[in-house]
């Protein structure tokens, strides 16, 4: 037989190979078992990661494809294999990560005979992918996955399923790779419109309080560098998105902080304070600006994005910097006079003080006698660890606590669910982010809420000898929740009281060492055993019950009206 | 400034599977109803053309047509209001043989709403009549209030803009010349 007349099993996994794929999240099932088999003769060159649920899969293929910019790769079976990932999938959307999911499907013949673990993955997939395609025939492999990655990896990116008949698995088909680099009906990046960089450069250049928005968009683009001689040239002060935290050192002279409801007091006041608004790779999520009936009313606002969609959905524009950012920034910083504005970038001072004592100095230097703080666990950790440690978050306080108190030096150093809010993302995005960055240290703060939503992955964790550091952040309560109930609910506590296992238990018995820490005298110490211990490590805080994420921003608020803290 | 009117939307894709779906999942999301629907292959082969009326704002449609427009197998997406289009649907009206046979002013009933007649047998008569929405109602109420109207179906409105070509053609025709220019 000629070489080249291969199932369509094996013509997937040359195409995977064929894409620059070494790493495939999954697991196993009916539908995919001839996948599978074929898989075993691919071990060598395609490394699996066996997960404990299709959820957790999905998400650690996310955390690969945020600390590598590589797309990550899921491999699941029909029915239930398929919709345990649509959370992943909706979270990658939402959150523009580059994954495709594969998922298997029964033979052709039975489609739409309701057959034992058929779904309509395409139909539940399409709201939530930038592409989804049911693969019938084997002659469709080279052209589908080829096609797929093209989709997940280009423009804004995100999400694409394959589903793939059984049929079309053992079908034989005479293989030829074809790489798939352009789509006519698809652009993924517009060309600048010169006006508009114009436009944009003359607003900047009037400016005397310019500020900067910055969200993943400039991640995503590779435009750190580009950033950063964009801010530079013109002496503009910016804050950064959740997400797009990372995209410039902590410590940066012009890097005010995070934006939105837990964000920095500075950047959330300056946003109604500034007189042209850049946005740069953000999109205005209700969680960063509030009431968008007071939000930047006074400001030009200038917003650069690679979706059109985007620009003007949330917030109207005056200009709009159409492109991706690693062109249309230095286009425009071409065009920039030199400038400083030394009395407003050092305006953001007197905010960052206040925050300083009223919150930050309360949670990262308690008094001695109260029970241990989130933000001061955080913040000795994050000092702790090599300065180009990834930080990996759950949902919730923990969330919270860790993005605003650990210390960023590198680009692609924060994995968080974003705009989903998946709560049990953190643990199996942390399996990811050490898969795609094995030489970083990979700290995974989580709450006990979150951590029990995808428990089993420790299991993955041991079976592949990954080197995590995991920090639990227990108060025994749903934290974020249970903040909202004191603000705003009359201390009405619904459902968010936790009667929890012992979590350094439950790590042992996946030989995973572990240590309960509930005192500040013993906290550096064990903080000193966890990154000393070589293999992965479980650090179970056990934090004030009650404690509370200040600065807030209450929801639908005007982004100005911040608690400080109780009254 | 946020009063709803009626916008026809017209979306150029790719002959896919699904495609229909990728596209009211998006009306879908912003509760806007759609109105009419139309959809055939476009001029161009291998293109399909998607017509679509739907009452809406104008920020409103504006956002839908972007997050349309930015699907991937979508090649074009645009909106337009009634004064930009000419457009048009075809109504089809079954009413009895007997009753129509008895009804006095039968030619000028066709004469006035320029209709025509496809069927005739025992039974029924089938006419036809395309028009504006208000014109092919019009037919519709005076056949319900004389002799009662059987079956009657009407079809989602298709439309041509007034004033530009078919805008699609340019545009493919420029994206292949850049192809060619990069290769």
């Amino acid at each position: 037989m000629d070489k080249n007349v291969i199932t369509g099993s094996e013509a997937l996994l040359r195409t995977l190979i064929a894409e620059g794929v070494d790493t495939i999240f999954g697991y196993p099932g009916g539908q995919v078992i001839p996948l599978y088999d074929c898989l075993y003769d691919y071990s060598d060159r395609l490394k699996h990661i066996l997960a404990r649920h299709e959820q957790g899969a999905t998400h650690a293929a996310q955390g690969y494809a945020r600390v590598s910019g590589k797309t990550g790769v899921v491999l699941v079976t029909s029915g239930p294999g398929a919709t345990n990932t649509i959370t992943g999938i909706a979270d990658a959307m939402m959150d523009s990560t580059p994954i495709v999911v594969i998922s298997g499907q029964v033979p052709s013949p039975l489609l739409g005979s309701d057959a034992f673990q058929e779904i309509d993955v395409i139909g539940i997939a399409q709201p939530i992918t930038k592409w989804a395609y049911q693969i019938r025939k084997p002659e469709e492999i080279a052209w589908a996955v080829s096609r797929a990655f093209y989709i997940a990896s280009t423009g804004r990116p995100g999400p694409v399923v394959i589903d793939f008949a059984k049929d079309a698995q053992i079908g034989l088909v005479d293989y030829v790779y074809e790489k798939v680099s352009r789509i006519r009906s698809y652009q993924p990046v517009p060309e600048a419109d010169a006006e508009q960089i114009k436009t944009a450069a003359r607003l900047i250049n009037e400016a005397e309080k310019p500020f900067a928005l910055v969200g993943q968009g400039v991640i995503l683009g590779g435009a750190e560098k580009e950033l950063l001689a964009f801010l530079e040239k013109a002496d503009i002060p910016a804050a950064a998105t959740m997400l797009g935290l990372s995209a410039m050192p902590s410590d940066y002279r012009l890097n005010k902080g995070m934006l939105g409801m837990h964000g920095n007091v500075g950047p959330n006041r300056k946003t109604n304070d500034c007189d042209v608004l850049i946005a740069i790779g953000m999109r205005f999520d209700d969680r960063v600006t509030g009431n968008l009936q007071a939000y930047a009313r006074q400001a030009k606002i200038i917003h650069f994005d690679i979706d059109l969609s985007e620009i003007g959905k949330n917030v109207p524009v005056d200009v709009s910097v159409w492109g991706d950012a690693k062109e249309t920034l230095p286009a425009v910083t071409r065009l920039l006079n030199p400038a400083t504005h030394t009395e407003w970038t050092g305006s953001f001072a007197a905010d960052e003080q206040e925050e300083y004592e009223k919150v930050v100095e309360k949670e990262i230097h308690p008094e001695g006698n109260r029970p241990l703080q989130m933000g001061e666990v955080v913040r000795k950790v994050s000092d702790a660890a090599e300065s180009d440690a990834i930080l990996v978050t759950d949902v919730g306080q923990n969330q919270m606590m860790a993005v605003r108190y650990f210390r960023y030096n590198h680009t692609r150093s924060v994995v968080t669910s974003g705009g989903l809010g998946t709560m049990g993302f953190g643990l199996p995005a942390a399996i990811g982010a050490k898969e795609g960055a094995p030489d970083r240290i990979v700290c995974l703060f989580t709450g006990d809420g979150g951590l029990q939503m995808t428990l089993q992955e420790l299991g993955t964790i041991m079976q592949e000898k990954l080197d995590i550091k995991i920090i639990v952040l227990n108060n025994n309560y749903l934290g974020m929740v249970r903040q909202w109930q004191e603000l705003f609910f009359d201390k009405r506590y619904s459902a968010t009281t936790m009667a929890n296992p012992d979590f350094a238990a439950i790590a042992r018995a996946y030989g995973i060492r572990s240590r309960k820490v509930a005192k500040r005298e013993e906290l550096d110490e064990a903080i000193a055993e966890m990154f000393n211990s070589s293999g992965a490590f479980m650090l179970v805080a056990e934090v004030e019950t009650h404690g509370m994420v200040y600065p807030m921003v209450p929801a639908g608020a005007a982004i100005t009206h911040i608690i400080m803290g109780k009254s | 400034m946020n009063t709803k009117q009626l916008y026809t939307v017209i979306i150029f894709s790719e002959n896919t599977v699904g495609l229909l779906n990728q596209i009211t999942i998006i009306f879908t999301r912003r509760q806007l109803n759609i109105e009419t629907l139309s959809v055939s292959p476009s001029a161009i082969q291998g293109v399909h053309k998607f017509t679509i009326t739907t009452f809406a704002e104008k920020d409103m449609i504006d956002k839908v047509v972007k997050q349309i427009d930015k699907r991937v197998d979508i090649l074009k997406a645009y909106y337009n209001t009634d004064e930009d289009l000419v457009h048009q649907e075809i109504a089809l009206y079954k009413v009895s043989a007997e009753l129509f046979m008895k009804l006095k002013g039968v030619e000028e009933l066709i004469r006035k709403y320029n209709a025509r007649v496809l069927e005739v047998n025992e039974d029924c008569i089938v006419l036809e009549k395309s028009g504006h929405y208000e014109e092919t109602q019009a037919l519709f109420l005076e056949l319900s209030r004389s002799i009662g109207v059987l079956q009657f179906i009407r079809s989602g409105r298709i439309a041509i803009t007034k004033s530009k070509v078919e805008r699609l053609s340019d545009m493919l025709s420029a994206m292949e010349k850049k192809i060619q220019a990069n290769q």
